[in-house]
């Protein structure tokens, strides 16, 4: 079922304009000891009708699991209105906007998009984003080697305190650059980074700093320390934020005395779906310095020829498509879709409404918090202060606890042990605004009931 | 008429209060941490923001709206249901960190998807997880490294890539650690076969191409090309951009092709979304297999499902994204591959070529001249205007424009770079002869108004929300976000 809407009658007039015996001989070009057969293993078509039924059946297997579990991607309720929105096939179906007096409502939306991150992170420019947060922070890294002309070493102090899987990323992508990371460990009492980790640093050549907010365990760094720690010592800050902790929490462009450099994050949060890990997208902010430096589509406001205001991409001489072999990243797409989602999402929410879902998810995680410490054989593990996630130390393997919760429809959490081997029988668990009581009753009480059998072993 | 920008529907105190949690909430951060600026976002109800960004919407072409050849983007009909079942609840709410246990469904999917693309490029792997075209070519050339370097072979600092290619290739040669070599183009639009002799040696690490290439031509010297660089100790690379050209007639995989990246937005018609996201699967050879970014889906002999990571991969180039990539689109893309089947991914290159070839010799028969008239079109092709530019001093942004006046979507111009004032023109499949015949008639039009009065040409579009737009004022006062106070 191709979509083909040729009748026999076009084919044929169609032939004869080309003066070509047949559609086959359109491919004479193509060496025929090349040519294919005829695909065998891929299966036959189906109508829309049937391929429907499979796909409810191939969700229905999945069903709707309770999810106490962040870990990078985080469920928030989005409105209605965003999606039908975005789905329209005027936002759904147009591409790139090269051709810009016919995409202004595209390049509106992302000059909009790009006012909003300045606003919410506290920075002059914004890109028109990235592909999701971890290739968003391998992008920043790459930037500020770039931009930080005075240093010479590559090096990047990456606190452990990153989700490990954004360090394996920026280490897929920055490695064949030589960009070197440095790990700067965390203080297993407070899980935040100390400033003695980077003492030993101080003096050296650092091209920049990466500080996370809140960290991959939920807690708030010491951003002005670590801020200024980066300025004296000649580092960029690259603050690596969540969006939403943003609406309560002070700006990274006044972080510690002159703001941090550089901002990037994952913007799922922001009117994304968790759908299964994507499309999600990056937002990266910089001061106005940088600009240049920075990477990805940027649209600037302008005057058409009567003068009249409209909007365009602009500084495209960063990009590949012109510098090809200079460009400051390959990167060619945005997430333009996610982008327009983001925008909308923003805008019914507004700063009262995203301040409320940072604070209901910040109090719900609490309530988890305080409700599973009060069973035998659960404890909190670090006393920084918290977003909306929060590590429990359990006297009993993790995993099979997890792995009996989702048999009973409950995503519990992400064990921690893996990647941070320190980290034993630890559990990472998140409560958002879409948590009610009753749901975070129903997680204690069937962990409880769980629990037990281990706990009397 | 100009739409406001919706931080000029603002009035502080208006929420759209029914979207966000109720009552009065217990928490709060540190004073030392609180926020002392306002947000920056706009403060409307939730009608307001429903009504700006559906006046937005309405100032933009798409394919759901106009006929839209852009050249090298296969803007083909994105079916409604790819949306719609991508969507369901259930895949919408899966966590990217679910238990396997409560994720075959979405699992089963991910895998089908995989082997269809298998077979379809006949490739021995497939990695789902790049998120774009660009990522798709830095997981491929990051394993050619990978290979290279696996094999002690370290001396190979360059990766070839003809002068026709995509920018994002010798971008990406760059991003991997590369030097990109250019190899010129002959003037059938092959591979000028003598000068990628004289540049392949003990350096060469691979090559980089399209097939067709980005001149709408198949590169007939492929099998040539590939025994070539083989012998060198180079891989070859395909970039999947023209995938719609060939698909089940000849498969990258038959043709030599070590690595391949796939664009499934373009190919398998998921959505562009106005510049992203995209999807850039990879399949790979035999002998890149072990490289594969991670992570892959695998089946157990007892027909489950799991992730295939580090463990199971120990040589993998590693993980590109913070999940599995752009999860949501390769549904998309499965529902669009189920659909078609196997007969349907024939149909799907026959009809791209038939569309291309009937618009190239209708557009020949008008007087335009295809850049390389003595070749057939793939599902893609290149008039240039070099002629009517010596003549009357139409360039390609005026047709662009024009057509815009005309209601359809420019097609690519001024790529490929070597051909002078050039449209790349892709019509795909899915257009029935009539849209086609509507394009050729305007493209006629322009060609006359051109002869009859070139100033009014130059002065389009005049039909759109604006008016040609002054781009180096945006480059130079640079204008990025909305300052109310600079406004006033």
């Amino acid at each position: 079922m191709p979509f083909i809407p040729h009748t026999e009658s076009d084919v044929e007039q169609m032939l004869g304009a080309i003066d070509a015996p047949s559609i086959e001989a359109l491919f004479d070009e193509i060496p025929a000891e090349l040519r294919c057969g005829r695909l065998d293993r891929v299966p036959e078509g189906m109508t829309e009708m049937e391929i429907t039924r499979l796909m409810h059946e191939r969700a229905d297997a999945d069903g709707r699991p309770l999810n106490f579990i962040g870990a990078g991607a985080y469920e928030h309720h989005v409105p209605a209105a965003v999606w039908e929105i975005v789905s329209r096939g005027e936002f759904y179906s147009a591409y790139t906007p090269y051709q810009a007096e016919a995409s202004q409502g595209t390049l509106q939306v992302i000059y909009e998009f790009q006012t909003m991150m300045c606003g919410l992170t506290g920075l002059d420019v914004s890109n028109a984003s990235l592909y999701d947060g971890a290739t968003a922070l391998a992008e920043a890294l790459l930037m500020a080697v770039r931009a930080n002309r005075k240093s010479k070493s590559r090096r990047i102090l990456m606190p452990r305190s990153v989700a490990p899987v954004y360090r394996q990323v920026v280490e897929t992508i920055c490695s064949t650059q030589g960009l070197q990371l440095v790990e700067l460990a965390y203080d297993p009492a407070t899980g935040t980074t100390p400033e003695a980790a980077l003492a030993e640093h101080a003096g050296g050549d650092i091209t920049a700093v990466v500080i996370p907010h809140p960290n991959f365990f939920g807690c708030f760094e010491a951003v002005d320390q670590l801020t200024d720690w980066a300025h004296a010592n000649g580092a960029l800050a690259v603050a690596l934020v969540n969006p939403v902790a943003l609406a309560l929490t002070r700006a990274p462009g006044e972080w510690g005395a002159q703001g941090v450099d550089i901002c990037c994050g994952e913007g799922q949060p922001l009117g994304s779906p968790l759908s299964s890990g994507g499309p999600y997208f990056g937002f990266m902010t910089c001061k106005q310095a940088l600009v240049r430096q920075l990477p990805g589509r940027i649209v600037g406001r302008t005057l058409d020829l009567d003068g009249k205001p409209g909007f365009a991409l602009t500084l495209q001489a960063r990009e590949q498509h012109i510098r090809r072999g200079k460009a400051t990243s390959n990167i060619c797409t945005n997430q333009g879709l996610l982008v327009t989602a983001a925008t909308i999402h923003m805008s019914i929410l507004g700063p009262a409404g995203l301040q409320q879902v940072a604070r209901a998810s910040m109090a719900n995680t609490r309530k988890l918090v305080d409700a599973l410490v009060e069973l035998p054989g659960v404890e909190p593990v670090f006393s920084g202060t918290r977003f909306h996630e929060a590590v429990l130390r359990f006297d009993q393997p993790v995993r099979p606890l997890i792995d009996a919760l989702g048999g009973r429809g409950i995503v519990g959490g992400y064990a921690l042990e893996p990647v941070y081997p320190e980290l034993k029988h630890c559990l990472l668990v998140c409560a958002t605004e879409t948590k009610t009581d009753a749901d975070i009753d129903t997680y204690v009480q069937t962990l409880a009931a769980l629990m037990r059998p281990a706990s009397a072993a | 008429m100009t739409e406001p920008l919706i931080f000029e529907h603002s009035r502080p105190g208006r929420t759209a209060a029914a979207q966000f949690p109720a009552g009065d909430i217990d928490a709060a951060v540190p004073a030392e941490l609180a926020r002392t600026s306002g947000l920056g976002l706009p403060e409307v109800s939730e009608l307001q923001a429903v009504r700006h960004f559906t006046r937005l919407s309405q100032r933009n072409f798409s394919i759901d709206t106009h006929f839209y050849p852009l050249g090298s983007c296969t803007m083909k009909y994105n079916p409604r249901a790819c949306n719609r079942l991508a969507m369901l609840p259930e895949f919408l709410s899966r966590h990217p960190l679910a238990p396997v246990s409560a994720s075959q469904g979405f699992l089963a999917c991910m895998f089908d998807l995989q082997e269809i693309l298998k077979e379809v490029t006949g490739m021995k792997g497939v990695s789902l997880t790049p998120m774009a075209g660009a990522q798709g070519e830095f997981a491929g050339v990051a394993m050619i490294r990978a290979y290279h370097e696996a094999r002690g072979d370290t001396e190979r600092t360059e990766i070839l890539v003809p002068d026709a290619a995509h920018g994002t290739n010798p971008a990406t040669a760059t991003m991997c650690g590369y030097v990109a070599r250019e190899i010129p183009t002959d003037a059938n639009g092959d591979v000028d076969v003598e000068a990628l002799k004289a540049a392949l040696g003990p350096k060469t690490a691979g090559i980089m191409l399209t097939n067709p290439s980005t001149l709408g031509v198949f590169e007939r010297k492929i099998s040539e090309i590939s025994k070539l660089v083989h012998q060198a100790g180079g891989l070859l690379y395909y970039d999947g951009a023209n995938l719609n050209a060939i698909l089940g007639k000849v498969r990258p995989g038959d043709m030599g092709f070590d690595v391949i990246h796939m664009n499934l937005h373009k190919t398998f018609s998921t959505p562009h979304g106005g510049g992203g996201p995209g999807s850039g699967a990879v399949g790979v050879s035999e002998r890149l297999l072990p490289f594969m970014p991670i992570p892959v889906v695998g089946k157990a002999a007892d027909d489950s499902y799991r992730w295939l990571d580090e463990d199971d991969l120990p040589q993998s180039i590693g993980r590109l994204s913070g999940f599995m990539g752009n999860a949501g689109v390769l549904l998309r893309a499965y529902v669009y591959a189920r659909m078609l089947g196997r007969d349907g991914m024939h149909r799907v290159a026959e009809f791209a070529a038939l569309n291309a070839n009937y618009l190239m010799a209708r557009l020949r028969e008008a007087g335009f001249d295809p850049a390389f008239p003595d070749r057939r079109a793939s599902h893609e092709f290149i008039i240039t205007l070099k002629r009517q530019n010596k003549s009357v001093g139409v360039t390609a942004t005026d047709v662009a424009k024009r057509l815009l006046d005309h209601g359809f979507h420019a097609p690519t111009v001024y790529f490929p770079l070597l051909v002078p004032e050039c449209l790349l023109i892709e019509p795909t499949e899915t257009e029935s002869k009539e849209a086609l015949d509507g394009f050729i008639d305007a493209m006629i039009a322009i060609a006359e108004e051109a002869e009859a009065d070139i100033e009014q040409l130059r002065g389009a579009p005049y039909t759109m929300p604006v008016r040609r737009l002054d781009d180096v004022r945006a480059a130079r006062q640079l204008d990025v976000r909305y300052q109310p106070e600079a406004a006033a």
